[in-house]
């Protein structure tokens, strides 16, 4: 179903520039790495700190306000330059298992950060079971972890 | 004195060979190196940017210090040992890669650049790490720290284009002498 739209992503001007150059996608891969160390650093901030591990002085929602502009941020970077790449390359991403594992893992990563995690991470802390925490900062490790793992490995595939 | 010829008898070495060769423990070893990115650089730019006075600004300096090195210290101990096995899978390449060349530069300047910092500025951290925006010398220090991780991190990533290989004659002859080329007889 949507192997069409792919096809369609590679007869694009963009597709071209960026496959045909022999150093824009090492560079916007560049800056997808750069990104990841920051979203890296705002993800585990907080995440250690619903572990209670890390800026433990600080309280919970004190840490997931400050992590936040900085997951924004580094976030968009990553999806602007990540789209770059897909586009360079979309059919091998199309066919390989890792694109998609890391597809899904991103989506629910996403969805998970911005709904259960932040409002969680911005209630009341004795209003939250401490086991709860710790899940959702698991879970949110978890899927992250997908994310990354899941896109190193599309350069290996194929 | 070179370091070439140390370089090619770690390369014949047997555990060097099945590093390189092998299909599942070098992209392993690879990943782990990457991932840990999150892990060290992703706590030392959260310490950068608190530094420069851009993030977590109501915590005090000493507090992030206090609660983030020893996180970096062990994602560093992770990249450290995944680093070595990636060169010592491939240490003649590696060796003579400007790329290489200029990142283990800039790690001695980083490290110098914290040396600097842990000693200097950072010793009276009591009294200026509550105010929002660190000393002129702390706000350096951060400035410094991300400039050099972040060459660090892209030429990292270049290592394994082979756009300035000694053995395709492309690279002009500063980058030949810099990569260390040697002509063959």
């Amino acid at each position: 179903m949507l192997l069409p739209f792919f096809q369609w992503v590679e007869t694009t001007r963009l597709h071209d520039a960026i496959a045909m150059s022999s150093w824009a996608f090492a560079v916007i891969e560049s800056v997808h790495l750069l990104a990841l160390s920051v979203i890296g650093g705002a993800v585990l901030i907080l995440d250690l700190r619903l572990l209670g591990l890390g800026l433990r002085r600080q309280t919970i929602a004190e840490v997931a306000r400050e992590a936040h502009p900085w997951l924004v941020g580094s976030l968009i970077v990553m999806i602007v330059t990540g789209i770059a790449l897909f586009v360079s390359e979309p059919t091998k991403c199309y066919y390989s298992t890792p694109f998609w594992v890391k597809m899904t893992s991103l989506a629910l990563a996403m969805l998970f950060t911005f709904t259960v995690r932040r409002k969680v991470s911005l209630a009341e802390e004795t209003r939250v079971r401490p086991i709860w925490l710790r899940t959702v900062a698991l879970v949110s490790l978890t899927l992250w972890f997908g994310v990354g793992a899941g896109g190193r490995w599309i350069g290996f595939s194929g | 004195m070179s370091l070439l010829p140390f370089c090619e008898w770690l390369a014949a070495t047997k555990w060097s060979i099945a590093l390189h060769e092998s299909l599942y423990m070098y992209p392993l070893v690879e990943s782990v190196h990457v991932l840990t990115l999150c892990v060290f650089v992703g706590m030392s730019v959260l310490l950068d940017l608190r530094l420069l006075g851009l993030a977590l600004r109501r915590v005090p300096v000493a507090e992030v210090t206090d609660r983030l090195v020893p996180w970096m210290v062990a994602g560093f101990i992770v990249m450290l040992i995944t680093g070595l096995l990636l060169f010592y899978a491939i240490p003649v390449r590696s060796y003579q890669n400007i790329f290489f060349r200029v990142k283990l530069i800039a790690l001695v300047l980083a490290g110098i650049n914290a040396w600097v910092f842990h000693t200097g500025v950072h010793k009276r951290v009591t009294e200026w790490g509550l105010g929002r925006t660190p000393p002129r010398k702390a706000r350096i220090a951060g400035a410094m720290s991300l400039f050099l991780w972040a060459v660090i991190i892209v030429c990292g990533r270049m290592i394994a284009y082979n756009w300035f290989d000694c053995d395709l004659k492309q690279p002009g002859s500063f980058i030949r002498w810099a990569a260390g080329c040697v002509e063959k007889k």
